[in-house]
C-alpha cells in the first residue's frame, strides 16, 4: 500500500458536491502536482489531507495510519499556504521554531534545527527579522523552514508561488523541488500553472470538476493525454476534425487528405472526431519522417522570443505550430501559401 | 477659497472654546485655594488625603481586574464568531452594544435583586461576593469598547490562515490564542483596556448603590462636603485619563512589530 493513501474521498458543501471520488496513493518522498483549473477541488482535498475539512466520505491513510478522523494538530503535517500565514509578532527563528517548541524540544534542540533550516533554504543571515521586513519570495521560504522545520510525514502546498513575481516563481520552485529531493519528503503541491507542474513532479493528478481526469508522470500526461480536458488544459493544443474512414484500421479523412493512422478508433465510419495535436509537432514544410503534409495560408505570426508561434488557415481549421527563432532567417509574411507536415503517430486521439 | 479657510477655522475655534473654556475655568477655581495669589494648595490636600489613595488604589485594582477578566471573555469570543460563527456576529455585537442602551442604575437594580442576601446567590452579602459583582459588572460595562476594540483589531490579520498554520505545526487552541491570536490584537486590546481604565476609575453608580468605597464616591462626596478640592480632584482624575490616551498612542507607535502597515 502506498504511504499516503486516499481512498474514495468525496467532499460536499450543502448540495454542492465539490469532491466526487476522489482515489490516489503516494509513495514515500513522491512529489505530487495537483493540476486542474480554478474551483476543481485541489484545494479541498488538500485540506482533507491537512484536516481542516472532514471528508463527507471516503478515508485518508498516512503509512499505517488512519488519520481520517484526526484533529490537524495531530496528524504531522506540514503546510505551505499561499499567502504565507507566517506570524506576525514573532521572527523568522521563532516562526520556524514554532513547531518544535509544541512538540516540547528543549531550547539547544530548537536552536540547533532552525539554524539547520534556515541553511537549507538559504536565509541564515535573517533569522532575526521579523517577517514584514522580508520580501514575498523570503517570507514564502521561511513558511517553507517553519513547515520543514518539526519533520512531518508529509508536506503539503497550496500555490506557495501565486503570489511572487515571474523570475522568482522559477527560482523558488526549482529550490523548493531540490529540497524535497534532498530531505525525500512526500510532498503535494497545488497548482493550476501547467508549466510549474510538468517542471519539477515526479507526477502529475489533473483534476477536473472534482475527479482525478489522470493521474501520471509529466511526460505521459503531455504525450498521452487520456482526455480531451486533459489534452486541452495541459499545454497548448490543436484540435483537427477528420472524418472516420474505415474505424478497424483507423484511417480517417483530414479535409481532403487520407491519413492512416494505423490504430483502431471507437468510432463508426463517416463520423466526425477529434484529433489532438502539439504545435511543436507541426513543421513549416516538408520534413522528413512527417508523411502527412496538408497546405494552406499564414493566418498569424507571434514573435516570442526564442519560439515563434504561427497559426495557418488549412481548410476551413486553424493549426497553430511553433518553430524556433532564427536569427538569419524572418518569419514568414501573413498571407502566404505554406505547406505543414504532421507525423501521423503524434496525432492524438482522444475521448470526449 | 480664503473665506471659506475663515469659516473652518471660526469653526474650531468655537468648538474649542466649548471644550476648553470650562475645563480652564475649573483649573483656575482649582488654584484659588489660597486667597490672593495662586497655589497648589487644593492639589496637595486631595493627594495627601488618605482617602484618596485608598479609593484610587482600589479603583485602578478593579479596573486591571475588570481588563484582565474582559479579555479572557473578549478574545475568545470575538476570535470564535469570526472564524467559525460569522453568522452571529451581528447579534454578538447587539449584545455587547447593550450596556450602552441600558442605563447602569437599572444594571445594578437587577443585580441587587437577584443577588441580595435573601435570594439564592447572597453575593451582596459578603465583602467579597460584593466586590466580585461589581467586578463582574465594570466588565459588562466595559464590554462595548473592549469588543468593538477586539474584533477591529481581529480584522487586520488572516485569522484563518494563521490558526490553520498554528493547527498543522501542532498547536491546540489555548496555545493559538494565547501565542497568534493575543499578541497580534494586543495593540486593539490595549486601548480596549484603557477606555475600561477610564471607565471603571470614575464609575459611580455601581460603587454607590453597591456601597463600595471606591474612586467614584469618593469624588463624589468630596464635591458635596469641599469648595476647592473637588475642582481639583477632577483635573487630576482628568489627567489620568488623558494619560491614558497618551499611553495608547505611544504603545501603538511603539510596538515592534507591525500586522498595518504605517
Ligand atoms: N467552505 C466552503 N463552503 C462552501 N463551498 C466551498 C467551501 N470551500 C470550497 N468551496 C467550493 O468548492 C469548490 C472547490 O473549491 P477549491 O477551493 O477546492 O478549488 P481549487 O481547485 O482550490 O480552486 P483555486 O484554484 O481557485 O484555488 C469551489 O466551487 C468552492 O466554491
Ligand atoms: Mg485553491
Amino acid at each position: 500500500m502506498a504511504y499516503l493513501d486516499i481512498h474514495h474521498l468525496q467532499k460536499s458543501f450543502g448540495a454542492h458536491r465539490v469532491v466526487k471520488d476522489f482515489t490516489l496513493g503516494i509513495e514515500k518522498g513522491e512529489f505530487v502536482s495537483f493540476l486542474g483549473p480554478s474551483g476543481c477541488g485541489k484545494t479541498t482535498v488538500l485540506r482533507m489531507v491537512a484536516g481542516f475539512e472532514t471528508p463527507t466520505l471516503g478515508t485518508i491513510r498516512i503509512g499505517d495510519r488512519d488519520v481520517t478522523g484526526l484533529p490537524a494538530n495531530r496528524r504531522k503535517i506540514g503546510m505551505v499556504f499561499q499567502a504565507y500565514a507566517l506570524f506576525p509578532n514573532l521572527t523568522v527563528e521563532e516562526n520556524i521554531g514554532f513547531g518544535l517548541k509544541v512538540a516540547g524540544e528543549g531550547k539547544a534542540a530548537i536552536a540547533r534545527r532552525v539554524g539547520e533550516v534556515l541553511e537549507l533554504i538559504g536565509l541564515a543571515q535573517l533569522g532575526s527579522r521579523y517577517p514584514f521586513q522580508l520580501s514575498g519570495g523570503q517570507q514564502q521560504r521561511v513558511a517553507l523552514a517553519r513547515a520543514l522545520a518539526p519533520r512531518p510525514q508529509v508536506l503539503l502546498l497550496d500555490e506557495p508561488l501565486s503570489a511572487l513575481d515571474a523570475k522568482i516563481r522559477v527560482s523558488l520552485r526549482e529550490e523548493i523541488r531540490r529540497i524535497q529531493q534532498e530531505l525525500g519528503i512526500t510532498t503535494i503541491f497545488v497548482t493550476h500553472d501547467q508549466e510549474e507542474a510538468l517542471s519539477i513532479s515526479d507526477r502529475i493528478v489533473v483534476m477536473h470538476q472534482g475527479i482525478a481526469d489522470q493521474v501520471g508522470t509529466p511526460f505521459e500526461i503531455y504525450n498521452r493525454p487520456a482526455t480531451r480536458f486533459v489534452a486541452e488544459f495541459v499545454g497548448t493544443l490543436n484540435l483537427v476534425d477528420a472524418d472516420v474512414v474505415d474505424a478497424a484500421s483507423g484511417r480517417v479523412r483530414v479535409g481532403e487528405v487520407a491519413v492512416a493512422l494505423n490504430r483502431p478508433l471507437v468510432a463508426r465510419a463517416g463520423e466526425r472526431i477529434s484529433l489532438a495535436l502539439r504545435p511543436e509537432t507541426v513543421s513549416l514544410g516538408r520534413t522528413e519522417g512527417r508523411d502527412v503534409v496538408l497546405s494552406g495560408r499564414i493566418a498569424e505570426v507571434h514573435f516570442l522570443g526564442s519560439v515563434i508561434r504561427i497559426r495557418v488557415a488549412v481548410g476551413g481549421q486553424v493549426l497553430s505550430l511553433d518553430t524556433f527563432n532564427q536569427p538569419d532567417r524572418p518569419p514568414p509574411a501573413v498571407g502566404v501559401p505554406v505547406e505543414v507536415s504532421i507525423a501521423r503517430s503524434d496525432l492524438l486521439v482522444v475521448a470526449a | 477659497m480664503t473665506g471659506k479657510r475663515l469659516w473652518s477655522w471660526f469653526a474650531v475655534a468655537l468648538g474649542g472654546l466649548y471644550f476648553l473654556l470650562p475645563l480652564a475655568g475649573m483649573v483656575d477655581f482649582s488654584m484659588r485655594m489660597k486667597r490672593g495669589e495662586y497655589s497648589f494648595e487644593a492639589y496637595r490636600i486631595v493627594l495627601a488625603d488618605p482617602q484618596f489613595q485608598q479609593t484610587l488604589g482600589y479603583s485602578v485594582l478593579l479596573a486591571l481586574l475588570t481588563i484582565v477578566l474582559g479579555i479572557l471573555l473578549v478574545v475568545p469570543t470575538a476570535y470564535f464568531v469570526r472564524l467559525r460563527l460569522p453568522g452571529l456576529r451581528p447579534i454578538i455585537e447587539f449584545i455587547t452594544l447593550l450596556p450602552l442602551v441600558i442605563p447602569p442604575i437599572v444594571i445594578v437594580f437587577g443585580y441587587i435583586r437577584i443577588y441580595n442576601t435573601s435570594s439564592v446567590l447572597p453575593l451582596t452579602g459578603t465583602w467579597w461576593g460584593t466586590n466580585l459583582l461589581l467586578l463582574f459588572g465594570y466588565a459588562t460595562l466595559a464590554l462595548p469598547y473592549m469588543y468593538r476594540s477586539v474584533d477591529t483589531g481581529l480584522r487586520t490579520i488572516d485569522i484563518a490562515s494563521l490558526t490553520e498554520a498554528a493547527q498543522s505545526l501542532g498547536a491546540g487552541w489555548a496555545r493559538i490564542l494565547a501565542v497568534v491570536i493575543l499578541p497580534n490584537v494586543f495593540v486593539s486590546v490595549l486601548s480596549g483596556a484603557f477606555l475600561t481604565l477610564a471607565i471603571v476609575i470614575g464609575e459611580y453608580v455601581f460603587a454607590a448603590l453597591l456601597n463600595v468605597n471606591s474612586f467614584g464616591p469618593y469624588m463624589v462626596w468630596m464635591g458635596g462636603n469641599r469648595a476647592y478640592e473637588p475642582s481639583a480632584l477632577a483635573v487630576v482624575a482628568f489627567a489620568i485619563t488623558w494619560a491614558c490616551m497618551g499611553l495608547i498612542q505611544i504603545v501603538t507607535r511603539f510596538s515592534r512589530f507591525s500586522t498595518v502597515r504605517r
